[in-house]
């Protein structure tokens, strides 16, 4: 029996749920909902619709076809893993923040038209925030509100984008959209999914947000938010040159913060934003292949970026840290969430055998055919780097590195923790042996085989040499040693100078108006003063100034009115 | 009997003021003021629906026929502005109960009360006359009734703002008066439809000209609108909770229903937006507002205070889309004066919630007020998020037809504007919403219950109307559609 309502709305009605139900009744409905959302979407057939009338405009706020299937399993799956890996949060903010998350980036997925898509895109703006402000702590209101700014930034333009284009053609389909006739329209639209999609320089609240995230929070922040930009960008803008060359940027350099960046955390931010760099390069390309590429392999990142979120968090909940300096020779006391953790880092580093595998060759694959050598090269580095950062660095210095503090109270990750981590795992493990469940699912049909003798060797030589580097470096003792740092990225410009400016311009604003007032006082005041003075015992000047200075703004504006108006005459 | 809507709407509120003063038992008063408003709003809301139906009524007092006689006449434009003020009222009504026992002495809540119907007689009044002298001695009316309700609150700036408002707004009603008298010099008329006709052949005499700037430069300064709006932080700040919301939606609203008379009906828009460059001046002056506003907003420190920013903002919204001079102009314009009505409303009567439990409305006092009063902040939640534009909420309807209107003239600095104006305000609801849910409570606070259900269930009337002009238009933007049509000249 097929329900009728979009695909957004068992998740939408567990977060109304989660907001009426005592605590454990509420997990429940976390778990419970994405599993009916699931079997919503298999029974789902494209070319379904749903359509509204609304501010006098045909609207469809549900629209199946293969892209949106994907991304609606792929969503569903990643907050069924997120449910019951928070299965022991008892925070009601983070529960229904969750589920409207969820919903919301399932609304981006399903909708139809892009003033749908937008209500949905700043819905799970507003929800997702929640994730991060639910630790409570002073850094996490601040990269909070940070986050917030940025994403209702991204909002706006993406809005004035959308009113722009339904002006000019008239149309608000979601469709291909492309720049390269030069609308001022398409930029804005790009502009705004740029931002959600962590495009360099916009990239900061990733970085910044996630790891002031709960521990819990981090999961579902890493599933959704940057897999729907991507999936906007594959709808709207496949093939579009520039977009290589972003993502080759995108891919390269979150490599060398990466390695410095002590909170383990913040270096999983940083490999994200790598790996959505091979998404855009693949949306770029634009070919069957290279776009089948990039959505693949967003759904593979969604599992391995959000297991090893997952085996950070744990990290994190049983220790209460998170920085490389801090932790090290957790693999005795939590073997199960090292051995998850290490199952992650394979795939994020393109293991063959493992899920990053499939679909990370697919994007170099397309590259290398549509003779994008340099970019083929500049991916190569990243893929280099990101096993050196993600694939070694993470699990070493959390789990097997030395322990530089005391590990004898930690104790292995609770259950639900585990067991979340345990099925992703295995869906990575899955997905690298068969691809082909995977890529039945593309958007276009693939004869794609990543089994091959040559993308296995060069693969494989990759990893052994970037594997023999670390080890080299960390002998020689060149490996930029784990230490407690604060690294500067482009948001240090509005954070540290931007705001001195800001406070800056806010104090001279009112000297400035004080002076205007000081003036106006001196040139009416002198009549005044002998009035007041007469009438007022307390010296009630000091208090009417301002209805003074009403009186200049009035003749300012009467006396320009007036010569205006007379002009005309 | 329906023929006699326009004057009863009117006359009930007149009527009411002295009833309270005799009577004096401040329940009764209560309840007397509490019938009088739900019947006017019943009454406003028929009379709308006739006008819908059967086009402007017109009605002669004491049968004197215009332009002899005073004439009252109600169009869409006036219905709409009658049922906002009046609703409002209604509103307000059962919240008043508990809130002004606790803010006004015991002893003057009956005379509160006739002021705030005489408050109510001289919107209304306003509103529904046809004749410019007469709409200035109804706006007189009000503002006396209001400088009278701004000085009852408990805190003693509430006073000196007082004054302060009755300096400035008298100014504003003067020179509206001045402009008034310029125009008779001129006509010879007071009826504003006998005016829209003799006046065009006398347009281009200075004495018209001049008449328009002393009559903008009034209106302005009554309808807070930047640089002029001096008068209104400190008024909406220490006026009792009931008398913040309730000016808050109703008193600049009914000044820009002012404006857009004298705009369109009385110089008719050919005139206001061709001959003079009214066009050209008002939307930078209220946008630049708005902006400046916007900023201030974000630096208070006082909730009240705050909001009262951010409503000079909102007018510098509706005074730019009106005076687009378009269609769609008007019609976000007029849309927008139903639609922050709304979220106005809902947010000073959940901060009047908070003042009424914890006696200040300072942002370091409601630090996480989120656990304690849940539904009041959630109030707060909602409305600020309406406020802000966010998408289901009556905000975005608004701000989504006021980019339309101004795109399809292709201003694009204007929209720059807006939408910077409008992440400022989605800084100030932030912050409050940060104060309210993320800063733990000031340690040794006294515990805080809840607000009482007759305070928090208008205050939810009105979150929830947010919501639902939202997602169905019908009932503000298919009315103000037709509002705009009809100073447009077109079909009502």
């Amino acid at each position: 029996m097929l329900v009728e309502w979009p695909p957004f709305g068992f998740l939408l009605a567990g977060a109304v749920l989660a907001l009426v139900l005592p605590g454990r009744a509420a997990a429940i409905v976390s778990i419970v909902a994405p599993v009916l959302g699931f079997v919503h979407v298999a029974v789902l057939t494209e070319g379904t619709e749903w359509t509204i009338r609304l501010l006098g405009l045909e609207l469809v706020p549900g629209r199946v076809d293969r892209l949106s299937l994907l991304f609606g399993y792929l969503f569903h799956l990643a907050a069924f893993l997120g449910a019951v890996y928070s299965w022991h949060v008892r925070d009601r903010v983070q529960q229904v923040a969750a589920l409207g998350y969820a919903a919301s980036a399932v609304g981006v997925v399903f909708a139809g038209d892009m003033l749908s898509l937008f209500v949905a895109w700043e819905l799970m703006a507003v929800t997702s925030v929640f994730l991060i402000w639910a630790r409570r702590t002073r850094a996490s209101i601040g990269a909070g509100l940070r986050y917030v700014l940025l994403q209702g930034l991204s909002g706006l333009v993406l809005l004035a984008g959308v009113l722009m284009r339904n002006a000019e053609t008239g149309t608000l389909a979601v469709g291909p959209i492309g720049i390269e006739d030069g609308e001022v329209f398409a930029w804005l639209i790009l502009a705004g999914v740029g931002i959600k999609a962590a495009f360099p320089g916009a990239h900061v609240w990733l970085t910044d947000g996630y790891p002031n995230a709960t521990p819990t929070g981090a999961v579902w922040l890493s599933a959704f938010t940057t897999k729907v930009a991507v999936y906007v960008l594959a709808r709207c803008y496949p093939g579009t040159e520039l977009l290589v060359v972003v993502g080759a940027v995108m891919a390269a350099f979150p490599i060398f913060y990466a390695v410095i960046e002590n909170d383990l955390r913040r270096v999983l931010g940083y490999s994200m934003i790598n790996q959505i760099g091979f998404m855009v390069v693949g949306v770029g390309i634009g070919t069957e292949l290279a776009v089948n590429g990039a959505v693949a392999h967003a759904f593979n990142d969604v599992l391995f970026k959000g297991l090893l979120f997952m085996s950070m968090g744990a990290v994190l909940h049983v220790t209460g840290r998170t920085g490389g300096a801090s932790l090290g020779g957790l693999a005795r006391k939590m073997p199960f969430t090292a051995a998850c953790c290490v199952v992650g880092a394979a795939s994020i580093s393109a293991f063959p055998l493992f899920s990053g595998f499939v679909s990370k060759s697919m994007v170099m694959a397309a590259a290398l055919e549509e003779h994008h050598e340099v970019v083929w090269l500049v991916l190569l580095f990243a893929s280099a780097g990101v096993f050196h950062h993600a694939g070694i660095k993470i699990p070493y210095f959390a789990f097997f590195a030395p322990a530089r503090v005391s590990t004898d109270h930690v104790r292995e990750a609770p259950w639900n923790m585990r067991w979340a981590m345990g099925l992703a795992a295995f869906l990575c493990i899955t997905f690298g042996v068969r691809p082909g469940y995977l890529y039945a699912l593309l958007p276009f049909p693939t004869a794609f085989t990543a089994y091959d003798a040559t993308h296995v060797l060069a693969q494989t030589q990759l990893l052994c040499f970037s594997a023999l580097a670390f080890a080299w470096l960390r002998w020689t003792g060149l490996y930029p040693a784990e230490v407690p740092s604060t690294n500067l990225d482009v948001d240090w410009l509005w954070r540290v100078p931007g705001l001195r400016g800001w406070r800056l311009a806010g104090t001279s604003v009112e000297r400035v108006a004080g002076k205007i007032r000081g003036g106006s006082r001196n040139a009416l005041g002198a009549i005044l003063r002998g009035l007041t003075r007469s009438h007022g015992p307390h010296g009630v000047l000091a208090r009417t100034w301002p209805t003074a200075s009403v009186m200049v703004w009035v003749a300012v504006l009467l006396s320009g009115y007036l010569l205006l108006y007379f002009a005309r005459i | 009997m329906d023929h006699h809507l326009p004057v009863l709407v009117v006359v009930t509120a007149l009527v009411g003021a002295p009833l309270c003063i005799l009577v004096r038992q401040p329940r009764v008063v209560w309840g007397l003021f509490t019938a009088i408003t739900w019947s006017i709003a019943a009454m406003a809301v028929t009379l709308l629906l006739q006008v819908l139906s059967e086009g402007p009524v017109r009605y002669a007092l004491g049968g004197w026929p215009p332009p002899l006689g005073i004439e009252l006449r109600v169009d869409v434009l006036g219905g709409f502005v009658l049922t906002i003020v009046s609703g409002m009222a209604a509103v307000v009504a059962p919240y008043s109960l508990r809130s002004v026992e606790q803010e006004v002495d015991a002893a003057r809540v009956h005379q509160f009360y006739a002021v705030l119907l005489l408050a109510l007689t001289g919107l209304l009044g306003l509103t529904a006359t046809g004749d410019i002298f007469n709409a200035f001695v109804f706006l007189e009316i009000s503002s006396l009734a209001t400088y009278v309700l701004v000085s009852l609150g408990r805190d003693r700036r509430a006073l000196v703002s007082a004054f302060r408002y009755l300096v400035m707004g008298t100014v504003g009603g003067t020179f509206f008066l001045i402009g008034i008298g310029f125009l008779y010099v001129q006509t010879g008329t007071l009826n504003m439809l006998d005016l829209a006709a003799i006046l065009p052949q006398w347009i281009d005499t200075r004495t018209s000209a001049v008449a328009f700037a002393f009559l903008t430069v009034g209106l302005s300064l009554k309808l807070a609108l930047f640089p002029l709006h001096l008068w209104l932080p400190g008024a909406y700040s220490y006026a009792p909770s009931v008398v913040s919301a309730f000016l808050a939606a109703t008193a600049t609203k009914v000044a820009a229903y002012l404006m857009l008379r004298v705009f369109f009906t009385v110089f008719g828009q050919a005139v206001a937006f061709g001959e003079l460059p009214v066009a050209a001046t008002l939307p930078a002056v209220g946008l630049f507002g708005a902006l400046a506003m916007s900023l201030v907003a974000v630096f208070q420190t006082n909730l009240k205070r705050l909001l009262a920013y951010s409503s000079i903002a909102q007018i510098g919204y509706i005074v730019t889309a009106a005076s687009l001079g378009t269609q769609a102009g008007l019609t976000a314009g007029i849309g927008h004066l139903f639609n922050h009505a709304m979220m106005k409303g809902a947010l000073f009567l959940a901060v009047g919630c908070i003042a009424y439990r914890i006696g200040s409305v300072r942002l370091e006092e409601i630090r996480g007020l989120g656990r304690r009063m849940p539904w009041t902040a959630a109030a707060i939640f909602v409305g600020g998020a309406s406020l802000v534009g966010m998408p289901l909420t009556a905000g975005f309807i608004s701000k989504w037809h006021l980019v339309s209107a101004i795109l399809a003239e292709g201003q694009w600095g204007l929209v720059a504007l807006i939408l910077t104006s409008s992440l400022l305000a989605v800084a100030y609801v932030w912050r409050i919403v940060g104060f309210l849910y993320l800063r733990d409570a000031p340690s040794g606070a006294a515990p805080v219950r809840e607000a009482p259900l007759s305070m928090l269930a208008p205050t939810w009337a009105l979150v929830l109307a947010n919501v639902w002009f939202g997602l169905d238009t019908r009932g503000s933007l298919g009315v103000a559609t037709q509002a705009a049509l009809g100073l447009l000249g077109g079909q009502p």
